[in-house]
């Protein structure tokens, strides 16, 4: 499946589940502000490897709310103890999705490690995760993420960009709209 | 707050008193020598989510996240894990106007033995004043308490991370 068409169903997945969604630095953000802007998104503009992180902070503080963070394959593999730190705290409320297409896509689609020899499924596991998921085909994905309440999924997709759109945020704005749906309550901007 | 602190007072204790009184409430950490008595601290804390991590700028990360969850952030680390982190830093918390409260045990000063925590030690203030944080600098066990509500109230003011630098003497201090 093409990455978008992955980061489609998600949106429309956090959308039906009211879920805050934190998404990956570069063209994936682009593809899910195309196909799905709103104030649940949070776009991670730089700090590339901190998706998961950050989708982890955010669910540690907000237990009540699910999160999901939209990760890549590039992204993950610079920061591989993100999955024993999920693994040892393991938040109920916490999906981590791993669009995995063996390449970095926003700087030319050179190979990554999991185009060669590594698995990532095989290396959440090791890191302890108990419920990892991956998916190979666009109608399996849906049902995965339903099934999923916390977890890794990690979801094959093709190399290649979409036609993302230009960001016309300000992180700022970003985060000011986000913490104010969290919150309810207008966040000052500084 | 100095009233606090008497002659028996830890600098672990002091340093923990502040990060209360912050109302920090969720923290992340790297170990270091230094920081032994205050990680079990912060650990044991029925105040505070402690997440042990695995390098620092994961550590920031979510430290960020936490903190669009309304949470008060801190992380513990030495300060060789200011290098692990700069992007982070920058690219994260610089950017979108995040606080972060970090208490930093500043080895490489002072009489340090391991040579290799000397090229860090040097270059962490320079590296601060390079990328804008602000950071305080003290070994007093009397001061560190109120520097460290100040540096989160600062922080909070000005959407950024703010370091506490303390060094070998801090630690050594009675």
């Amino acid at each position: 499946m093409r990455r978008i068409d992955a980061i489609k169903e998600i949106a429309s997945f956090a959308k039906k589940e009211n879920a805050l969604l934190i998404s990956n630095i570069g063209v994936p953000s682009k593809e899910l502000y195309y196909v799905s802007d709103t104030p649940q998104n949070f776009y991670m503009l730089g700090s590339m490897g901190l998706v998961s992180s950050i989708g982890l902070g955010l669910s540690l503080a907000k237990p009540d709310r699910k999160v999901i963070s939209i990760d890549g394959d590039g992204s993950i593999l610079m920061n591989l103890g993100s999955l024993t730190t999920i693994a040892s705290t393991q938040p109920s409320n916490y999906v981590l999705v791993i669009i995995d297409n063996g390449s970095y896509g926003s700087t030319g689609d050179q190979p990554t490690a999991t185009s060669h020899y590594s698995n990532i499924a095989t290396i959440a596991k090791g890191a302890g995760n108990r419920r990892v998921d991956e998916v190979n085909e666009k109608h399996e994905l849906r049902a995965a993420l339903e099934n999923m309440s916390s977890g890794i999924l990690i979801v094959k997709a093709e190399p290649g960009n979409a036609n993302g759109k230009v960001i016309e945020l300000t992180p700022k704005q970003i985060i000011g709209r986000f913490m104010d749906h969290i919150s309810s309550r207008p966040y000052d901007l500084v | 707050m100095s009233g606090y602190v008497n002659r028996g007072t830890k600098p672990y204790d002091a340093v923990f008193k502040g990060i209360l009184d912050s109302k920090i409430d969720l923290v992340t950490s790297v170990p270091c020598i230094n920081l032994k008595e205050l990680i079990h601290m912060v650990e044991t804390s029925n105040d505070i989510i402690h997440v042990p991590v695995s390098r620092e700028e994961e550590g920031v990360g979510i430290c960020a996240g936490a903190y669009m969850g309304f949470k008060r952030t801190a992380i513990l680390m030495q300060n060789s894990g200011l290098g692990n982190s700069i992007n982070a830093l920058a690219s994260l918390n610089l950017l979108y106007g995040i606080p972060l409260l970090m208490i930093v045990s500043h080895r490489g000063t002072d009489e340090e033995t391991i040579s290799a925590q000397i090229p860090m030690g040097d270059l962490t203030p320079k590296l601060l004043d390079t990328i804008g944080i602000p950071y305080f600098i003290t070994d007093s066990v009397i001061e560190v308490h109120d520097i460290i509500v100040d540096a989160w109230e600062k922080a909070e003011l000005m959407r950024k991370p703010v370091a506490v630098l303390l060094p070998i003497s801090f630690w050594r201090s009675i």
